[in-house]
């Protein structure tokens, strides 16, 4: 359970990270929280020649409003997240989802950036970071590029990110809806089964005029429910309005299974998921009950 | 073999390291300081076992390079018991019998003891939660809870203690 030998660096600009990223390719990798990267180092599934750590990099990490927009730095702790009274009041959907990343140890040292880097299928904020419509913000030697967060995941454990290249910033719309996320993990703490981000902005008149609706845990990537969204906007959410949502989730992309819940458990937690999720969201967005 | 050298404080006091990047902060306190009170249990995150406290937050020692924590201060178990006996919460471990192997102990401790220096009167939930990173084979986790609670209620009747002499002053 020891890493094999690497070099290490740790620069204390970005341009020096990418710098250093950009000579060495694919034998360097850049060492966030190293809760993820850790532990594939120690079982040796990773095996990079030179670790740049981000640590030093102040410039990475911070919380700031800009517009309407929230923007996280890649290297802002999900510690300091969770804690965050503007991510709290702006995008509680976040909030709600980092309280069930890991325990507080793990998030006093894992980033925002490094668990959508790493895109775990199983990972909370994937699915979030889908269903806030983020946008995501890479860096390389050429410049920077700004991916939607559904172009960003490429499959499980691969992201649109490239050698040499930063995820640096993650900006979020800030909008008026209320949210839920809600998982079924075997332990709080633990990496989902099975996860739901739903949000829903109602009218004046107490109809949906958006909804939002994503899996997590179920795929290699997290799952969009463009069929549930459009079957609620127009309705007022209620609950024939919510089980016909949750009727038309993706059930085939469900895909995933494992030794502690198989595949047709998930199929079946899943509706019951996003109704629970669907009717709290509503609740936050203040329909009548 | 490349050495890194690194200067930090261990327990109040300022040590310089040689150590090889690869080297986790938990073998380094073990290996070169011979503090051995931190335990390696998992050694890939998954037990807390090797929990020490970084700038006096928990966090895993063995997910942490001990080239990483230059200009830092880490806190053992070791670093909180005092020189002779037990400090409060440890007494308080060994009066529920909150430990029976002790491997998940000195982690334990310190997720409580950093718990407790935020929030002395800390309540279940928060206790809880505090030690929900912390694996334990033996106690099946209730003396450990019941340890902490009875320092957050020893404390929270200190507070009462010292309100009511304020007030009657
Ligand atoms: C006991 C335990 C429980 C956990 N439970 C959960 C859980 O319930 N849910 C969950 O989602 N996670 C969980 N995790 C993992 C989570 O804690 C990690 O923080 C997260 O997966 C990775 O973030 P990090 O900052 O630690 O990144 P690292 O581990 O440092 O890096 C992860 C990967 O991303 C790359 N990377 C990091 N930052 C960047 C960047 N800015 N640009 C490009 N690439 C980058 C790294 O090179 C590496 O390949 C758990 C971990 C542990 C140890
Ligand atoms: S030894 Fe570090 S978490 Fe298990
Ligand atoms: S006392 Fe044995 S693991 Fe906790």
């Amino acid at each position: 359970m020891k890493p094999a030998p690497f070099d290490y660096a740790a620069p204390r600009t970005l341009d020096e990270a990418i710098d250093l990223l950009g000579r060495h390719g694919e034998d360097a990798r850049p060492l966030a929280g190293g809760q993820s990267l850790m532990p594939m180092l120690a079982l040796r599934l990773s095996r990079p020649s030179l670790l740049v750590d981000l640590n030093r990099v102040e410039s990475l990490s911070g919380i700031r409003i800009d517009d309407d927009e929230l923007r996280i730095g890649a290297m802002t702790r999900q510690a300091e997240a969770l804690e965050s009274a503007e991510i709290r009041r702006h995008v509680p959907l976040l909030a709600q989802a980092l309280a069930e990343v890991g325990h507080p140890p793990t998030r006093a040292r894992g980033t925002i950036g490094g668990s959508l880097a790493h895109a775990d299928p199983a990972a909370e904020l994937p699915a979030v970071i889908v269903a806030l419509g983020a946008k995501l913000v890479i860096r390389g030697a050429t410049g920077e590029r700004v991916l939607r967060a559904e172009e960003f995941f490429r499959g499980m454990f691969e992201t649109d990110v490239k050698a040499g290249e930063l995820l640096v910033e993650i900006r979020i719309p800030i909008q008026a809806q209320g949210s839920a996320f809600l998982e079924i993990a075997l332990r709080k703490g633990d990496f989902a089964i099975v996860s739901v981000a739903a949000s829903i902005a109602l009218g004046p008149d107490q109809r949906c005029v958006a909804a939002t609706l994503v899996l997590g845990g179920v795929g290699p990537m997290p799952v969009r429910c463009a069929d549930s969204e459009r079957r609620l906007i127009g309705h007022t959410p209620d609950a024939a309005a919510i089980s016909a949502a949750a009727e038309a989730i993706p059930i085939d992309r469900v895909e995933l299974g494992s030794r502690s819940a198989s595949r047709g458990y998930r199929r079946r937690v899943a509706p019951v998921l996003v109704k629970r999720a669907l009717a709290a969201a509503a609740g936050a967005a203040g329909a009548a009950p | 073999m490349k050495l890194f050298s690194v200067t930090l404080v261990v327990n109040g006091r300022a040590v310089t390291l040689r150590v090889e990047a690869r080297q986790s902060l938990a073998d380094a306190l073990r290996g070169e300081l011979g503090l051995t009170g931190t335990h390696l249990g998992c050694e890939h995150g998954v037990c807390g076992a090797c929990t020490v406290l970084l700038d006096g937050e928990p966090v895993r020692g063995c997910l942490l390079l001990a080239v990483q924590t230059e200009g830092t201060e880490v806190t053992t178990i070791e670093g909180i018991s005092p020189p002779a006996g037990l400090n409060e919460l440890q007494e308080s471990f060994r009066r529920h019998h909150a430990l029976q192997c002790g491997y998940c102990t000195p982690g334990m401790v310190l997720s409580l003891h950093a718990l407790l220096a935020r929030d002395p009167t800390a309540d279940e939930e928060a206790i809880r939660e505090a030690i929900s990173g912390n694996l334990c084979r033996c106690t099946g986790y209730l003396p450990i809870l019941q340890a902490a609670l009875h320092v957050a209620q020893s404390n929270r009747l200190k507070r009462a203690d010292t309100s009511s002499t304020q007030s009657s002053a």
